[in-house]
Formats: structure tokens, C-alpha cells, sequence
């Protein structure tokens, strides 16, 4: 590997390399906000673009401006967001556990977010998106603690983990189905159980407020520990001889996946895959070192759930596959792929 | 630097593991830690690197407790290489050892050049330059051995803690790994279980059933009597005609010759 030399060489580097991760994102985005089920020429998503974003007052047809502001772009950057937020929690769930398998799904804090949202929903504890994603993060964050537990006592190892977390995701799945047999009318249970496989449909402005935000914070927050995540490579009391503050780390950690899981679950329904493939795609992109693998994680998943988001569109006409169908049907392949050509180059 | 124990404890499940240790070890002297399987040996060097959690008693550098210090602090002072430390990610050898700058870098303070020689010396001194490239999973048990002596002196520690580090490693690296400990100016705990290879230190530290036996210099501790009682094995002193070198010669108690 090539290092930079100076710290000026350095920050240009990194400069250099973020500049182009927007970009590829800025484009992604654009590419999501462009095909759709009615593809819109270029010209009109530009002029709608530069008509709200400073005022251009291009002619477009206000029928199309709609559907690109209000409806497209929202949900462009909240699959962006939500992709970004559940390849971090999975890089970062991944490291901490030290084991391949880890991620948000597999360890059920995305069953006890949607718990703990369907529980707000159902019952009408709190309102409006803020009460979901509330009720999404306790739920999340009970999960965890549970499954945490469950597994210190089974004994602590990564593979404790994987076993408790699948118990707790049996449970908060359970939980969820009660719930939703004994108080949800037949209406809201259908759009509950449409909402569970993930979706994006509902997505608005609002949603992108609180998505974006969580997104790049969590972002900055793994970054800043990308060394401290390195030095888990070989264990806790490793990392620990190696002068990581492991307690003060976890829990700072734990509750960044937790909040961009509950979140993101809470907005767009649980979906699975993206916490797990991506932050092996990245990996085997960009090496293990976690300075380089979380900026690349992060990207990948923005990019993917972006491009799962519009196939979902696309795929049936005038219908709506769940875009947690979409991203198993091609996470499931993908990680097949990564797991032999892994093998073969180890 | 100096590192002292002050009745240092550890108990798992309510049994005490190791149990009122208490010594001090000089600043450039190298403590061999020796006693059969299960003797605490592993348990105490974890609570020497203040890693164990719940531990009784206190450990101090040059009079300072580890309680009293940051994490970072101690990583920047005392290097530990444990017994068994694996991992299943795709690390090269290179990125291993640079683990071992951890202490000394922040987010405001990344790796720089500097940062490189030290690695880059440190695989020298294992010989291992020029498997800098090579997977971890890819490695034997010695060499992953070795790596991680690097990576422990990359963190340029003023103390060193070594849990049987001459396990799995070839003569010519056992040999050579002693001598670049006892050349190393820093202060040395070594768990061995080589007990010619443990004359070499300037001390022993025994350990049984998780406490300290004896303690002294190596002759002095390592008695017929103390090896038939705690090793349960006889030994008798050879004299190399050569140098007058002295080696043990082990057999059962059992058979007597
Ligand atoms: N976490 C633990 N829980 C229970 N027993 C332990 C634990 N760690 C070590 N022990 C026990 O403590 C004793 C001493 O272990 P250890 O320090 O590894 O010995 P040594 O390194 O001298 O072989 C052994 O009997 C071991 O089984
Ligand atoms: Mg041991």
C-alpha cells in the first residue's frame, strides 16, 4: 500500500478520495431520482431540481416537479441514508463481535426496533414519526442488552452471539406478531406486515430530516473509531493492551449501530442483507483496515439500497415489491460470490 | 522501568485463580514466570497488564498505580503479547504490526512516516520483512508468534509482558527470540516452560496452585527438591566441558537412574 509521506500529502488524499465518494454518491442519487416508474427526461428532473434548490423558474410541468421533489428525491436520499446506516451498524457489529456473521438483522436490534415501533403504532404511545423512531430505539436498544446478556452467560464468545441473537430475534419477531394479532385491526396489520418487509413508499421530507442526519453522524462516529475498531482484530484484551478504552468504545459504538438500526427501521421496515453483504463487498474492496472499509461501506450501501430501491419500482409494473425482497434477492447471490471467491484468494 | 504487584488476586466463579502476589521487578531485569499448566501463570500476566477485570490487589510503574492511568497511558508503557490471540480477518503481516502503534496515534495524529520505520524495524528484528505482505491466515503458528513480538515492539514499550512466547517456534527462533529479550532495554516478565531456557533470566518467579512459590535467582529457586515437589519431575545438573554452562537433565520420578 502507498502512504502519504507529509501531512499535507495526506489531507490531499483524503480530500481527494472524499471528493470523489460524494460524487459517486451525488450521482447515484441523481441516477435514483431519474428512472422510476415513469422515466422522466433528464431536462425535466434538472429543471424541477434547480427550481426548488435556488428558484431557477424553469417551465416544467408542475404534475412531474411533484413527483421528483416530493416524492423521488426524499426517498432517493432516505435509501441513501438508510443504506450508509445499516452497513455501518453491520461493519461495525462485525469488528466488535469478531464474527463475519454479525449484523443488525442476525443479532435482532432491527426485530426489537420493529418491536418496539409497531408497539408505538399499534397502541398510540407518542405520535408522528419522532414516537416510532423513539419507540424503534428503546425496542433496539432492549434487544441488544438482552441478546448481550443471554449471551455473557452462555459464555461470551463471538459464536455465544450469533445463538443469543438469534433466540432474541425469534422473540422481538414474536413479540411483534402478538402484538399486531391482538390489537391491529385487519387494515393496519396489512400495512404493518407490507411495512415489515421494508419499504419505501411513505417516504417524505420529514423522513429525510431525520434519516441524513443519523446517517452522517453515525458515519463520523465509526470513522473517529475506525483504529479503535482495527484493534479488536484480536480480541477484546487485545485491544484493551493496545490502550482502547474497550468499555467507553462499546458503548459509544453499540449505541451509534443502535440509533442508525432503529432509525432506519423505523422509517423504511426492517430490511435485511444490507448490514450483512456490504461490509463484506467493502472488504473485499478495500482490505480490512477499518480507516478505508468504513468510508467504503458506507458508500456501497448508500449506493446499493439505492439501486435496490429503484428496481423495486421497476421490476413489476405498477406494483411495488418490498425493497427487503429486492436486496435478498441479490444479497443472498452476492454473498454467496463473496464467500467462494474469499475462500479461493485466502 | 519498574513494575510492582501489591497483593494481587483473581477469582473465577469463587475460586481464586491467583492469590496474593506480591513482587517488584527492576528496571531492565528480566522476571521468568515458571510452574506447571494451570498454575496461574497466564492470570497473573493479565492482571500485570491490568486488562483482568475484577482484580484485587494493585500494580504500579515506577510508583504510579495502573488505576490511576488512562488505557492509552499504560498501552504507551507496557506491551503484552498474550498466549493465544487470533483473528479471522484478512490482516497482512504489516497491518499486524502496525496494531502495535495504537497507543501513539489518535484521529487528529495518524500514522506517518515515523510510524512506518518503527514497524518497519521491528519486522527486521523478527526476521520478518520479507513476509511483510502475507496474510495472517496464512501463517504458521511460529510466525503468527513472531508478528505478534513485533507488533509489541512497534508499541515501543518501557515493559514487557511475554506469555510463553517461544511456543511453536523453530530452535533457531526460540534461541534468537531469548536473546532479543534479554538484549531489549526494557523490563522483561516472561512465562516459559522451558526450564533451561529459564536459567537465562535474571530471576524466576514459581508459581503453584496461584501463588508464588519462590522467588530468586534461577539456581537458587530451581532446587531438586522445589522440581520433584511442584514439577513433580527429578533433574539432574550437567556442566558443559565447553564453557561450564549448566543444563538439567529431566527424568520421571518414577524412574530413578
Ligand atoms: N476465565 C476463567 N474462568 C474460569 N477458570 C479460569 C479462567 N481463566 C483461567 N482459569 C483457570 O485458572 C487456572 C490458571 O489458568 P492460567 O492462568 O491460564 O494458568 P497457566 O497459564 O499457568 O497454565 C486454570 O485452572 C484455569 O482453568
Ligand atoms: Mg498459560
Amino acid at each position: 500500500m502507498i502512504r502519504p509521506a507529509t501531512p499535507v500529502a495526506l489531507i490531499a488524499h483524503v480530500a481527494l478520495r472524499g471528493m470523489a465518494g460524494v460524487a459517486v454518491l451525488l450521482a447515484a442519487v441523481l441516477t435514483g431520482v431519474i428512472l422510476g416508474e415513469t422515466p422522466l427526461p433528464w431536462a425535466t428532473v434538472w429543471a424541477a431540481l434547480a427550481n426548488n434548490l435556488w428558484g431557477a423558474g424553469l417551465p416544467v410541468d408542475p404534475i412531474d416537479q411533484g413527483i421528483i421533489w416530493s416524492y423521488r428525491v426524499p426517498r432517493t436520499l432516505v435509501a441513501a441514508g438508510c443504506g450508509a446506516g445499516l452497513a455501518l451498524a453491520g461493519v461495525v457489529l462485525q469488528a466488535l463481535v469478531r464474527n463475519a456473521l454479525a449484523d443488525p438483522y442476525l443479532l435482532g436490534v432491527s426485530a426489537g426496533a420493529s418491536t418496539g415501533a409497531v408497539a408505538v403504532t399499534i397502541m398510540g404511545v407518542g405520535a408522528g414519526a419522532i414516537g416510532i423512531s423513539g419507540g424503534a430505539f428503546l425496542g433496539a436498544a432492549l434487544a441488544f442488552g438482552l441478546v448481550a446478556a443471554l449471551a455473557r452467560a452462555a459464555g461470551g464468545g463471538p459464536a455465544h452471539m450469533v445463538l443469543a441473537g438469534i433466540a432474541g430475534s425469534q422473540l422481538f419477531n414474536a413479540l411483534t406478531s402478538f402484538f399486531i394479532a391482538k390489537s391491529a385491526n385487519a387494515e393496519q396489520a396489512r400495512g404493518i406486515m407490507f411495512w415489515l418487509l421494508g419499504n419505501l413508499s411513505g417516504v417524505r421530507w420529514p423522513d429525510v430530516t431525520l434519516a441524513l442526519p443519523v446517517a452522517v453522524l453515525g458515519f463520523f462516529a465509526c470513522l473517529w473509531h475506525a483504529r479503535a475498531l482495527d484493534a479488536f482484530s484480536f480480541g477484546s484484551d487485545a485491544a484493551s493492551s493496545l490502550g482502547i478504552a474497550v468499555r467507553r468504545v462499546q458503548i459509544v459504538l453499540i449505541g451509534a449501530v443502535t440509533l442508525m438500526t432503529a432509525t432506519m427501521v423505523s422509517l423504511v421496515g426492517s430490511i435485511g442483507f444490507v448490514g450483512l453483504v456490504i461490509p463484506h463487498a467493502a472488504r473485499f474492496l478495500v482490505g480490512p483496515r477499518h480507516g478505508r472499509l468504513i468510508p467504503a461501506a458506507a458508500l456501497a450501501g448508500a449506493v446499493f439500497l439505492i439501486a435496490a430501491d429503484v428496481v423495486s419500482r421497476m421490476l413489476i409494473p405498477g406494483q411495488v415489491v418490498p425493497i427487503g425482497v429486492v436486496t435478498a434477492l441479490v444479497g443472498a447471490p452476492g454473498f454467496a460470490l463473496i464467500l467462494v471467491r474469499g475462500r479461493v484468494r485466502g | 522501568m519498574r513494575i510492582r504487584a501489591e497483593g494481587l488476586g483473581w477469582s473465577a466463579r469463587g475460586r481464586a485463580i491467583v492469590e496474593g502476589i506480591t513482587l517488584e521487578v527492576a528496571s531492565g531485569e528480566t522476571l521468568g514466570l515458571i510452574g506447571p499448566n494451570g498454575s496461574g501463570k497466564s492470570t497473573l500476566l493479565k492482571l500485570f497488564a491490568g486488562i483482568a477485570a475484577r482484580a484485587r490487589g494493585s500494580v504500579s510503574l515506577d510508583g504510579t498505580t495502573l488505576s490511576g492511568m488512562s488505557r492509552r497511558d499504560i498501552a504507551r508503557r507496557i506491551a503484552f503479547v498474550e498466549q493465544q490471540a487470533q483473528t479471522a480477518e484478512a490482516l497482512s503481516v504489516r497491518d499486524a504490526v502496525e496494531l502495535g502503534r495504537t497507543p501513539w496515534l489518535s484521529p487528529l495524529a495518524p500514522f506517518g512516516a515515523e510510524d512506518a520505520a518503527i514497524c518497519q524495524e521491528a519486522l527486521a528484528r523478527v526476521g520478518m520483512e520479507a513476509m511483510a505482505n502475507r496474510s495472517w491466515t496464512t501463517l504458521s503458528g511460529g510466525e503468527r508468534q513472531r508478528v505478534h513480538i513485533a507488533r509489541a515492539l512497534a508499541q515501543r514499550p518501557q515493559v514487557m509482558l511475554l506469555d510463553e512466547p517461544t511456543n511453536h517456534l523453530d530452535i533457531h527462533h526460540q534461541l534468537s527470540l531469548l536473546r532479543l529479550v534479554s538484549e531489549l532495554p526494557v523490563t522483561v516478565v516472561i512465562a516459559l516452560h522451558d526450564l533451561n531456557q529459564a536459567l537465562g533470566c535474571d530471576r524466576l518467579a514459581v508459581m503453584e496452585g496461584g501463588r508464588l512459590a519462590a522467588l530468586g535467582p534461577p539456581r537458587e529457586v530451581l532446587t531438586p527438591e522445589r522440581l520433584a515437589r511442584i514439577f513433580r519431575v527429578g533433574a539432574r545438573v550437567l556442566t558443559d566441558p565447553a564453557d561450564g554452562a549448566t543444563q538439567f537433565r529431566f527424568h520421571c520420578l518414577e524412574d530413578q537412574p
